[in-house]
């Protein structure tokens, strides 16, 4: 026997407002980690904090206070060595499927790219280990940073070449007609015009790179001291922050919980300015 | 750099033709070659990972064989490995991943792309692409301190009480485990499946919707009858990704799993997966053999990984580019 016409209508409309409430409950189960997260990182890290986290080297087990001064000097050091390496190759590769891209070949370093970046970060560390650790015998600085480099460079490359394509044709066509050949029309008036947000996609590449934790393991290794020789293994924040948080002591935990603040102030800074960056540059497009 | 423009000195001569101009076509090309030398780059790192990689792993292959992935004793001391129990963990935390955040991924991905309005979307979408910029370590830390003792008090006891007659479910508490794995996994594929479904969602040409309507169709029936089946491989190559993401990841599911390398049928204790293998032993590997045996577990990450995404981009291509 067939329903009723009314209630079917009725019934349809109930599955149609479930079903949106059921889409609606997702999204909020979806952010509730993040505010989770975020909540316990600032609360946990805000009490662990202060001046000496920033300026002293980590202290011995049982012996309270430290700080991870090293390890951040670490990170910026791998960060520094990591944009040698992605940088320029992302920055050429970008502009090469920007502006010659069209081709086969275009498309597969797309797609090699978007391979690249699929790769677990920690398979990039077991290549650097056998390119660099092996011949050299010892963790270093370098390894580190090239590890982060290869992580870099797909990131560079892809957001160069959209941010490139954004250029009208027509700013390229106006210096070609002045007599400018292309090489100089490509680096001087279409690269700086998209110059913003070719450093939106390195912000954002830096932010990433910056909270890996895999690839470092086993390259640029860990210190609990100083170091400026680049061929000598090197602290980094995230390292740290993992040996401390499955360390057993609860003073280092207080410590990982602080590194995890820092840490996280230092991504969410960095993804929040790429974003209003991002926005006010196609605002200013439009 | 300079012009060679040739100025009509002499009057009345034809200009000839303009052979200054070569010097520029020659840069250009000199140009070209160089960006395209950058690009290739990329391909030659991926082959040289690939051969080094297979190099690095030969001894390993040589001894095991195949039977390296299928058998289960990983013996340092007596120089035996067979990464059944890593494969195991990794295969099972990936698809527990799956079984949690494909169902949250798609109803935000719906409600983004079909039902909340625009400036909503906008900061939701940014709230969700901020879960992937999360540094898995933090979200590691997260994972020892705050979800896996709420696994052990909360979810666990909850499980085993209503489907205790599971085996899934069975055998004490631990909260440090598969279970607790699959969880951080289910967050961290959530981002990228959403977005990427989000957009496929976007993609679907407005006909589809607006015939659907004209038919008095409720807007749940138009995502389901019409939305979701035109971008349902976009969808699976979402999906296929997101368990590439959760394949390969490492440090928040060495903290929370337990690396323990059996394979029992409770969700509740602690498993292996080839990622954390690696973080733990590779830098403290004692023989060479040992050494080879965990590039191989790498080799099999990165063989996987690109499949995965092969796959995912020639799924998640053939609904955008229609």
């Amino acid at each position: 026997m067939r329903a009723p016409a009314a209630a079917t209508e009725r019934r349809r409309r109930i599955v149609d407002r479930v079903m949106t409430g059921l889409t609606l409950g997702a999204i909020l189960v979806a952010v509730l980690p993040l505010a989770s997260v975020l909540g316990y990182v600032v609360l946990q890290g805000a009490s662990a904090l202060n001046w000496a986290f920033f300026t002293h080297l980590p202290a011995p087990v049982g012996e309270a206070g430290g700080g991870m001064a090293n390890a951040m000097a670490g990170t910026l050091t791998l960060i520094g060595l990591a944009a040698c390496v992605g940088v320029p190759v992302g920055v050429l590769g970008g502009l090469f499927l920007a502006e010659a891209g069209g081709g086969p070949w275009g498309w597969w370093i797309r797609f090699t790219a978007d391979v690249l970046n699929g790769i677990p970060s920690i398979v990039i560390g077991v290549f650097v280990y056998t390119l660099v650790v092996v011949p050299m015998k010892r963790f270093s600085a370098l390894a580190g940073g090239l590890a982060l480099g290869i992580i870099m460079i797909p990131l560079v490359m892809r957001t160069t070449e959209e941010m490139v394509r954004l250029v009208p044709l027509a700013i390229r066509e106006a210096s070609l007609a002045l007599g400018i050949p292309w090489w100089v029309t490509t680096l001087r008036i279409t690269l700086r015009t998209a110059t913003a947000g070719v450093i939106t996609g390195v912000m954002l590449a830096v932010a990433r790179i910056g909270g890996e934790t895999a690839p470092l393991l086993f390259t640029a290794f860990n210190n609990q001291f100083w170091q400026s020789r680049l061929d000598q293994p090197i602290a980094s924040l995230t390292v740290q922050l993992y040996n401390y948080a499955i360390a057993p002591y609860d003073d280092w935990h207080r410590q990982a919980w602080a590194g995890a603040l820092v840490l996280m102030a230092i991504t969410l800074i960095l993804n929040v300015a790429a974003r209003v960056a991002g926005r006010q540059r196609v605002a200013g497009g439009r | 750099m300079s012009f060679h423009f040739r100025t009509g000195s002499r009057a009345g001569a034809l200009l000839p033709p303009p052979a200054p101009y070569r010097p520029r076509r020659w840069a250009d090309g000199a140009f070209r070659s160089l960006l395209t030398a950058f690009g290739l780059s990329v391909i030659l790192l991926v082959a040289w990972i690939a051969v080094d990689l297979v190099g690095a792993a030969l001894p390993a292959i040589r001894r095991f064989g195949p039977a390296f992935l299928w058998t289960s004793r990983w013996d340092p001391v007596h120089g035996i490995f067979g990464a059944l129990p890593f494969v195991y963990g990794t295969v099972a935390s990936s698809i527990l991943a799956l079984a949690i955040g494909v169902p949250i991924s798609l109803g935000v991905a719906i409600f983004l792309a079909e039902i909340s309005p625009g400036r909503a979307s906008v900061v939701l979408s940014f709230m969700v692409e901020l879960l992937a910029a999360i540094p898995s370590v933090i979200l590691g830390l997260w994972g020892i301190f705050v979800l896996a003792p709420w696994v052990r008090t909360s979810v666990e006891p909850a499980l085993s009480a209503a489907f205790g007659w599971l085996p899934l479910f069975r055998g004490p508490a631990y909260g440090i485990g598969l279970l607790a794995a699959g969880l951080v996994l289910g967050i961290m594929v959530i981002p990228i499946i959403s977005s990427v479904s989000r957009d496929v969602l976007r993609a679907v040409p407005q006909e589809q919707r607006e015939a659907m309507y004209a038919l008095g169709a409720t807007r749940w029936e138009v995502i389901r009858h019409a939305v979701l089946p035109y971008g349902r491989a976009g969808i699976i190559g979402a999906v296929i990704l997101g368990f590439g993401r959760a394949f390969g990841e490492t440090m928040a599911v060495t903290m929370v799993i337990g690396n323990r390398p059996q394979i029992v049928p409770s969700l509740f204790q602690p498993a292996y997966t080839i990622a954390a293998a690696l973080a733990n032993e590779f830098s403290e590997a004692t023989s060479d053999l040992h050494l080879s045996a965990l590039v191989e577990m790498a080799l099999v990450l990165f063989a996987v990984s690109l499949l995965i995404n092969a796959a995912a981009r020639w799924l998640v291509s053939r609904v955008m580019r229609a």
